[in-house]
């Protein structure tokens, strides 16, 4: 459970966030779609505590998320942020036990070492899982941080653009095995997504944002609307139906308008 | 493995052999320690025995007093810049590039300008030495903090930072300079260049002291190194507390720099030099692996290169003369590379 309480972030004058106030329940997969610039990756990184907050204040759980230890927090939330830059070299398998601090503080058990092969195997990872990350293409990389994160082994997971760099084969795949991980697992899984169709697809919950606010949250079904969409992206959105599911397209008219999706 | 989506559940899978077998890095990394260990004792060996003339008395306090200080000196300088590197997240700063070594000599000059030379050589060595360290620490923690904590800035900010700040040091210790006597000035000069032949012996025990406090809280944060290796948003993540870590390890790192350098002098590319070659030939990430082998390098580069230079060269040149030159290179190698590992 996430509640979010009028949390605010300003860059110099310019409010990024601007009192956001959202409640996401315990269990489920949420997707944050709205325009750049609209302040989402903000908001998930003032959730997982990477940012510090101006105003508001953030619970999971309960826990208040700038006084609770940093340690705690860490088994309880795991977060993805977009930028997978490394100084050092490391291979995938060194990269992916780090999920396992938390719980170990390095001193990596059997334990660890199960979950580590278990989430290699789960982002398909397993004949990459020596080689090192500066000699992999940038999709592999994302594959190889989203197993990070989920070693983490934690109820509450944040995912900034994981589909970021992925075909759409991989890009099912991540999907998939987050439904998999709700579904299952019980965790609770928050995305910023640009696709407003994968959201529409896999998510339980969708919130909107613009303007460092949210605009809409619902449903797919209450938000995947043409005038919904329009709004928010400020460009005209047509919402179809196909094989009972809502289907934005976005392509400005004069051209053979195409459904694109990868779902 | 097929990509079968929907048949992927965690729960079911037995994890696989590949996941737990033992990674051969490690056994890499035992041997690169085994080598150099026996690297520096054969090197150890030398220097005490080599040339030696007269009484074994004499001898082997002598040299056994320079070699600890040598010892205390490449440790010092190899663990200060890893932890250094690790938390600016760079390969190509360190602790001296950022101004400590021109604030040293600026110290020295600023001594021996306001109360000079002959009466700084009467005040106790103990309490020099006390002063020095306890100035340049505080110095240290503070540039480091306002620098590395407060605002992101990049490298290239912190890199211009520290040789603006190390000219204004240099300019005000070569403005004092001018203006001193020209006999104070050879008393000065002798403490711009790293030397093993004239520092003062009673210090080693109490530096020694100092540093060993400081290399075992090191250790103490190997692990907790290795995830900042991940940069501050990724090491908050997973639990640590990203300011309080990188504030003691500042401390550390200023506790390092100063004692070394209150000791011998400054050497500004060294710590550059084994830190990089460390990284090279560890064969692992791990601070565990990475500040030993960082150390043993610079111990074995100091003892080596000393025990060369005065039995071969008989003494014409100093040791840290070609550590910067050698250090300088690879500081340019890098630079050009760009290569910010």
């Amino acid at each position: 459970m996430i509640d979010v309480l009028d949390a605010v972030k300003t860059y110099g004058s310019v409010r990024v966030v601007d009192g956001v106030r959202l409640t996401l329940p315990a269990g489920g997969l949420t997707s944050i779609v709205g325009p750049n610039g609209a302040g989402k990756s903000t908001l998930l990184s003032l959730i997982a505590r990477l940012l510090e907050m101006d105003g508001g204040q953030v619970l999971v759980d309960g826990l208040d998320v700038t006084s609770t230890r940093s340690d705690v927090l860490a088994t309880r939330i795991a977060a993805l942020r977009q930028e997978n830059h490394l100084t050092s070299r490391l291979t995938v398998r060194d990269l992916v036990t780090f999920g396992r601090y938390p719980h170990s503080k390095g001193r990596t058990t059997t334990e660890d070492l199960e979950h580590v092969a278990r989430a290699l195997e789960f982002l398909d990872l397993v004949p990459l899982a020596d080689r090192f990350l500066d000699e992999m293409s940038g999709g592999q990389r994302q594959r190889a941080f989203v197993a990070m994160v989920l070693c983490q082994d934690t109820d509450v997971v944040l995912l900034d653009e994981p589909l970021n760099n992925l075909d759409p084969r991989h890009a099912v795949a991540m999907m998939e095995r987050l439904r998999a991980a709700v579904d299952e697992l019980g965790k609770t899984v928050v995305l910023v997504v640009h696709d407003i169709n994968v959201a529409a697809h896999y998510s339980d919950h969708i919130v909107a944002m613009c303007d460092g606010a949210v605009m809409v949250e619902g449903s797919p079904r209450e938000v995947i609307r043409p005038e919904v969409l329009s709004s928010v992206y400020g460009l005209p959105v047509e919402v179809h139906e196909i094989a009972g599911r809502p289907h934005a397209t976005y392509f400005p008219p004069g051209r053979p308008s195409v459904t694109f999706s990868i779902a | 493995m097929s990509l079968e989506v929907r048949s992927l559940r965690p729960r079911d899978r037995a994890p696989s052999s590949a996941g737990l077998a033992p990674a051969p890095v490690d056994r890499r990394s035992r041997w690169v320690m085994i080598g150099l260990g026996v690297g520096l004792l054969l090197a150890a060996i030398a220097f005490m025995t080599v040339g030696a003339k007269g009484s074994w008395d004499f001898v082997l306090p002598f040299r056994g007093t320079k070699l600890l200080a040598m010892t205390l000196v490449g440790v010092a300088v190899a663990v200060s810049t890893v932890m250094f590197q690790t938390v600016t997240d760079n390969r190509i700063l360190t602790p001296s590039i950022m101004g400590f070594d021109a604030l040293y000599l600026l110290l020295q000059t600023f001594l021996v300008f306001t109360i000079g030379s002959a009466r700084l050589a009467a005040v106790d060595g103990g309490v020099r030495f006390g002063g020095e360290v306890a100035v340049m620490v505080t110095f240290g923690v503070m540039l480091y903090r306002w620098l590395l904590i407060g605002a992101r800035r990049s490298v290239h900010v912190l890199v211009l930072a520290g040789i603006v700040l190390g000219v204004l040091f240099r300019s005000l210790s070569s403005f004092m300079q001018r203006l001193i006597d020209p006999n104070e000035f050879q008393v000065l000069q002798d403490a711009m260049f790293a030397s093993f032949n004239s520092f003062d012996r009673s210090l080693v025990w109490p530096a020694a002291g100092l540093l060993a406090v400081a290399v075992s809280v090191a250790w103490g944060l190997r692990r907790r190194l290795d995830v900042l290796l991940l940069g501050r948003e990724r090491a908050t993540s997973l639990g640590v507390d990203y300011r309080r870590t990188v504030g003691l390890v500042l401390v550390v790192v200023a506790v390092l720099v100063s004692v070394s350098t209150a000791l011998v002098g400054p050497i500004m590319f060294f710590g550059l030099l084994v830190a990089n070659l460390a990284y090279r030939i560890a064969g692992s990430h791990r601070h565990a692996v990475v500040m030993p082998a960082a150390a043993l390098l610079g111990v074995l580069a100091l003892v080596a290169g000393q025990t060369v230079l005065e039995r071969v060269f008989a003494f014409d040149t100093a040791l840290a003369v070609i550590i910067e030159f050698l250090g300088g290179i690879v500081f340019l190698a890098l630079l050009v590379r760009g290569e910010k590992r």
